[in-house]
C-alpha cells in the first residue's frame, strides 16, 4: 500500500492535470475562448461544454410526416391513368377506386378480366394484382409502398433543411428519428411560430386556368364542371379552376420578395422548361385569366394581357412585407411531398435559459461547499484529501463533456450537484473501514491497506449498480433527460477514479512523509 | 482537529427486533400509494396527457384574476394559471384540446396573440396526444427495466435471495415516492421519471454496502444466525449510511431552494427518495432476507467463530 508504483503516480498527476486543462476554457466567457480558439497554438484545447437547449435557448421540434397522404396521392393519380387505359382499350367497368395503398375497380365483362389484369400490371411497377370474380384489385406490394414512404421522409427532410437554413438559423440539427419522424433542434430560435407557420405548409404551387365557361355561384350550387373544382380565394371569395396544370411550381428556379407601388409582391422565375410552357400557355390564352394555387387556395387570378415569353413574373396578393418574404422563401426552397404535423415543441427563451444556468452554479457551488464542510467536520485531514479529490471529479465531468462535446442539460446540472453528493461516498466507504480496522487494533498502514483493499469490492458493486440505472436512462430518455443520464455516469465513472485513486495517492504521500503512529480519522 | 463522530462508535441497535416496526411504515406508505393511485390519482403533466404549458413573464406584476378570465373565455377548454417566483411571471397551463395536433398548435397560437407582445415567452411546451402516449409508455418501461436490471446484477455479484430483496426494496422506494407526487399532487412528467429512476439507483447503492457487509460476516461467523447477521452488519454499516445520505441531502439541499420551477419536483423527490431509500435497505432490504430460504454459506473454510469473539489480527 506504501508503495505506489512510480508509473500510477505519473498516470495519476498526468489525468488530474490534462482534466483541468480540457475543463479550464469552461470557466472563461465564451466569446474570449472562441477568439482565443484562433490565437492559441491548436493542441490547446479550446472546445466548452455544448450547452442543450434548455440551457441556451432555442426550440426542439418533434416533426411527423403525414406519408399516408403521398400514398392516397399516388393512388388517386392511378385511378386517372387506369380511367383513360380502361377507356382506350374500351374495357367496360364500374366502381372505379382509390383503396389502401391500391386501386380497385369491377369489370362489366367476364371476358375482358383478363385484359384487364394485364393493363392494371402496366400501370406502374410494383403492383400486385389480384382478383375476384369480376373485381380487380391492384396493390402497392409492401416493399414499394415503404420505399415511397421512406423516400418522402428523406425528401421532407431535404426541404426542411432548405426552409430551415433560408430562415438564417444558425447550427439547427434536423434529424430523421424512427420511421416517419424529424427531430429539429433549433437553438437561438426566437419565433418558433413562425418556423411553424414555414414548416406547416407544404406550398405545392401550380398555375392552372380559371374556368370560364360558368360561374362561381353556379359551381357553388353543385354544379361543378367535369376536370374543374371550386377553390377558396384568398381574397375570401371562390374561384373555380380547371384541374389540369398548366405549369407546376417545381419548374420555378428563383423568388424574391419585391415591392411593385409601394406594396409588397413576390417575384419568380421558371426555368426554361416551365418558361416555354408558360409563354405558350399565355400566348394562346390572352384575354383569359389563370389562378395562381398555392396548397388548394388561389393567392390571385390575374387576366392575361399579353404573352409572358421572359420566364419570369411576379404574384400580387395583398401581401404583408413579411408573408411576401416568406412566400417567397417556401417558393424558393420547393414543396413538401406530404404535409408535417407538429407532434411535440419545446421553446425556451434565452432568459430563461441563462437563469437556469445562474441557478444551477449556485446550486452546484453551495452544495460543494457544504459537502466539503461537512467531510472536514467528519473526517479531518482525510476529509480535506477527500475534498480534494471531489473538485478534481468535477473538473474530470466537465473535461469529458468537453472532450465528447456531449450536451449540458438542465437536468445534467442536476446530475453534476447529486453526484458532488454520491462521489464522496466512495471515500466515506473506505474512511469507515480505516475507522473500523483501527479499533480492532491495527497499525495505521495495515489499518489503511485493508481499508482500501476492503472497501474496493463494495465501491464497485454499490457504483456499478448505479449505473445500470443511469444507462437505461440514456436509452430510454429523451433530450434533456439523457443529458442528466450524462453527467450521472461521467460522474459515477469520474468519482470511482478520484476516490480511490487521487486520494489514496495523497494518504501514500502523507504516510511516508509523517510516518504516523496514530491516523486521524 | 479531531474530526467528529456525527454516529457515535460501537451501536448495537437491535434492528431485526425493530423491523416490525419498519414493515409498519413501508405497509401504511404502500397502502396509501395504492389508494391514492385510485383516487385522487396522479397529476400527470403534459409530458404525458398531451397539453400545453408557457411560461411568461411581464413588463409589469401580471393581474392574474384578469388574466385567467380573459384566457378561459378562448374556449379552450380549462386553463390554469400559476404564479410563481416573481408576479411579474405566470405558469399557463392549457389542456389538451379536442381533436389532432393542428388543434394544439393552433390553441399556443391563440394564448400567444392573446398575450401579445408585451410578454417575454421563457417557455413554451407542447405535447400531442400521439406522443404523449408513447412517452407513458417508454417510462413505465425504463422504470421496470432499471428496477429489473438492477436485481439481476445484485443476484448476479451474490446470491437470489438478496437479488429478491433487493426488487422489493427499490421497487417499494419507486412506488412510495410515487405515492409522494400523489399526496402532494405534484406534476409526474418525464423529469419525475429521470428522479424515480435515479432513486432506483441511490436507493440500490445503499443496499449493496449492507449486503455486502453481510456476505463478509457469514463467511466470517459461519454458525451465526441471520438475526445476528443482520444486527451486526447494519450496525457496522451505520455510520456510512448516515454519513453518504447526509451529504448527498446536502448537495441538492441548494437545487432545492434555487433549482428554479424546471427541476423542483425532481428535487422534492430525489429528497424524499433519499430518506425512504436510506430507511428501507436496512428495514426492508435486509429484513426480508429473514423470510426467504436459507442463503448458502459459501467462503474459505475458516475456524468456527462468534461475533463477541476476540478480533482476529489476520487481514
Amino acid at each position: 500500500m506504501v508503495y505506489f508504483a512510480k508509473w500510477k503516480v505519473i498516470l495519476v498527476v498526468a489525468l488530474c492535470l490534462l482534466s483541468l486543462v480540457y475543463a479550464a476554457p469552461n470557466l472563461m466567457n465564451r466569446a474570449e475562448v472562441e477568439q482565443w480558439g484562433q490565437d492559441l497554438p491548436s493542441w490547446l484545447p479550446t472546445r466548452t461544454v455544448n450547452l442543450g437547449l434548455d440551457l441556451q435557448g432555442g426550440s426542439h421540434l418533434l416533426l411527423e410526416v403525414e406519408t399516408d397522404v403521398v400514398i392516397q396521392e399516388r393512388m388517386n393519380a392511378l385511378v386517372d391513368s387506369a380511367r383513360t387505359e380502361l377507356r382506350e382499350a374500351r374495357i367496360g367497368y364500374t366502381d372505379l377506386g382509390a383503396e389502401r395503398a391500391g386501386i380497385a375497380f369491377t369489370v362489366r365483362d367476364q371476358a375482358d378480366v383478363e385484359r384487364a389484369v394485364s393493363l392494371a400490371r402496366g400501370l406502374e411497377t410494383d403492383l400486385q394484382v389480384e382478383t375476384s370474380g369480376n373485381r380487380v384489385v391492384a396493390t402497392l406490394t409492401e416493399a414499394a409502398e415503404a420505399a415511397r414512404r421512406s423516400a418522402a421522409v428523406e425528401q421532407s427532410i431535404e426541404i426542411v433543411r432548405r426552409r430551415i437554413d433560408e430562415t438564417g438559423t444558425r447550427e439547427p440539427s434536423i434529424q430523421r428519428q424512427g420511421a416517419e419522424r424529424i427531430l429539429l433542434q433549433l437553438p437561438g430560435v426566437d419565433d418558433p411560430e413562425r418556423v411553424k407557420r414555414l414548416l406547416g405548409q407544404t406550398a405545392k404551387m401550380t398555375f392552372r386556368f380559371v374556368d370560364d365557361t360558368t360561374t362561381v355561384a353556379e359551381a357553388q350550387a353543385g354544379r361543378i364542371p367535369p376536370g374543374s373544382e371550386l377553390l377558396p380565394s384568398r381574397d375570401g371569395g371562390f374561384e373555380v379552376v380547371r384541374k389540369r396544370v398548366m405549369v407546376s411550381g417545381d419548374t420555378l428556379v428563383d423568388s424574391q420578395p419585391s415591392f411593385q407601388d409601394g406594396r409588397p409582391v413576390v417575384s419568380f422565375r421558371f426555368d426554361s422548361l416551365g418558361a416555354r410552357r408558360f409563354g405558350e400557355a399565355t400566348r394562346d390564352n390572352v384575354g383569359k385569366r389563370f389562378a395562381i394555387v398555392l396548397d388548394n387556395e388561389v393567392i390571385s387570378a390575374p387576366v392575361i394581357n399579353e404573352p409572358i415569353l421572359g420566364g419570369s413574373g411576379i404574384i400580387q396578393g395583398g401581401f404583408t412585407t413579411q408573408s411576401a418574404n416568406d412566400l417567397a422563401l417556401l417558393l424558393r426552397a420547393g414543396a413538401l411531398p406530404a404535409p408535417l404535423t407538429v407532434l411535440e415543441e419545446r421553446t425556451v427563451g434565452p432568459g430563461l435559459g441563462a437563469d437556469s444556468i445562474a441557478a444551477g452554479q449556485i446550486a452546484a457551488l453551495v452544495g460543494l461547499a457544504l459537502v466539503i464542510v461537512f467531510m472536514t467536520i467528519s473526517y479531518g485531514l482525510f476529509g480535506l484529501f477527500a475534498n480534494v479529490a471531489l473538485v478534481f471529479n468535477i473538473t474530470f465531468i466537465f473535461a469529458a463533456l468537453s472532450i465528447l462535446q456531449a450536451t449540458l442539460t438542465l437536468p445534467g446540472i442536476a446530475g453534476i450537484v447529486l453526484t458532488i453528493g454520491m462521489a464522496v461516498d466512495a471515500n466515506v466507504l473506505i474512511f469507515e473501514r480505516i475507522r473500523e480496522e483501527l479499533k480492532i487494533g491495527r497499525t495505521p498502514i495495515a489499518a489503511i491497506d485493508a481499508g482500501y483493499n476492503r472497501a474496493l469490492t463494495t465501491i464497485i458493486d454499490s457504483n456499478l449498480t448505479t449505473l445500470i440505472a443511469a444507462l437505461l436512462l440514456f436509452m430510454f430518455g429523451s433530450g434533456p433527460i439523457k443529458g442528466f443520464a450524462v453527467t450521472l455516469s461521467i460522474g459515477i465513472v469520474a468519482s470511482m477514479f478520484t476516490a480511490i485513486m487521487v486520494t489514496r495517492l495523497m494518504v501514500v504521500v502523507w504516510l511516508r512523509r509523517t510516518r504516523p503512529k496514530t491516523v486521524p480519522i | 482537529m479531531k474530526p467528529l463522530r456525527l454516529v457515535p462508535e460501537n451501536t448495537a441497535i437491535d434492528f431485526v427486533r425493530l423491523r416490525f416496526f419498519g414493515f409498519i411504515v413501508s405497509g401504511l406508505l404502500i397502502l396509501g400509494t395504492a389508494i391514492g393511485l385510485m383516487s385522487p390519482g396522479l397529476n400527470l403533466g403534459i409530458d404525458f396527457k398531451g397539453g400545453i404549458l408557457i411560461e411568461a413573464r411581464a413588463p409589469e406584476p401580471i393581474d392574474v384574476g384578469g388574466l385567467r378570465t380573459q384566457l378561459n373565455g378562448l374556449g379552450l377548454g380549462e386553463v390554469q394559471l400559476q404564479q410563481f417566483g416573481e408576479p411579474n411571471d405566470i405558469l399557463i397551463r392549457v389542456q389538451r384540446q379536442e381533436g389532432d395536433e393542428a388543434a394544439q398548435n393552433a390553441a399556443v397560437a391563440l394564448v400567444r396573440e392573446t398575450l401579445g407582445t408585451t410578454y417575454e415567452y421563457r417557455r413554451v411546451e407542447l405535447v400531442g396526444p400521439r406522443v404523449g402516449g408513447e412517452l407513458m409508455q417508454q417510462g413505465i418501461i425504463a422504470t421496470l427495466l432499471a428496477v429489473a436490471a438492477i436485481a439481476a446484477y445484485v443476484a448476479f455479484r451474490f446470491e437470489w435471495q438478496f437479488g429478491v430483496s433487493a426488487l422489493i426494496a427499490t421497487f417499494h422506494d419507486v412506488f412510495v415516492t410515487v405515492g409522494l407526487f400523489i399526496v402532494l399532487q405534484l406534476e409526474f412528467d418525464l423529469t419525475a421519471v429521470a428522479a424515480l429512476l435515479t432513486l432506483a439507483g441511490y436507493s440500490i447503492n445503499d443496499t449493496v454496502v449492507v449486503f455486502d457487509r453481510m456476505r463478509e460476516q457469514m463467511r466470517k461467523y459461519k454458525s451465526a444466525d441471520m438475526k445476528t447477521i443482520i444486527n451486526l452488519s447494519v450496525n457496522q454499516t451505520l455510520g456510512r449510511t448516515i454519513l453518504t445520505s447526509g451529504t448527498t441531502l446536502l448537495a441538492i439541499l441548494p437545487l432545492l431552494l434555487y433549482g428554479g420551477s424546471a427541476l423542483h419536483n425532481f428535487t422534492i423527490a430525489l429528497f424524499w427518495g433519499i430518506l425512504v431509500g436510506t430507511f428501507s435497505s436496512v428495514y426492508v432490504a435486509a429484513a426480508l432476507l429473514l423470510y426467504m430460504p436459507p442463503i448458502r454459506r459459501g467462503g474459505e473454510e475458516k475456524a468456527e467463530r462468534q461475533p463477541g469473539d476476540a478480533p482476529s489480527t489476520s487481514p
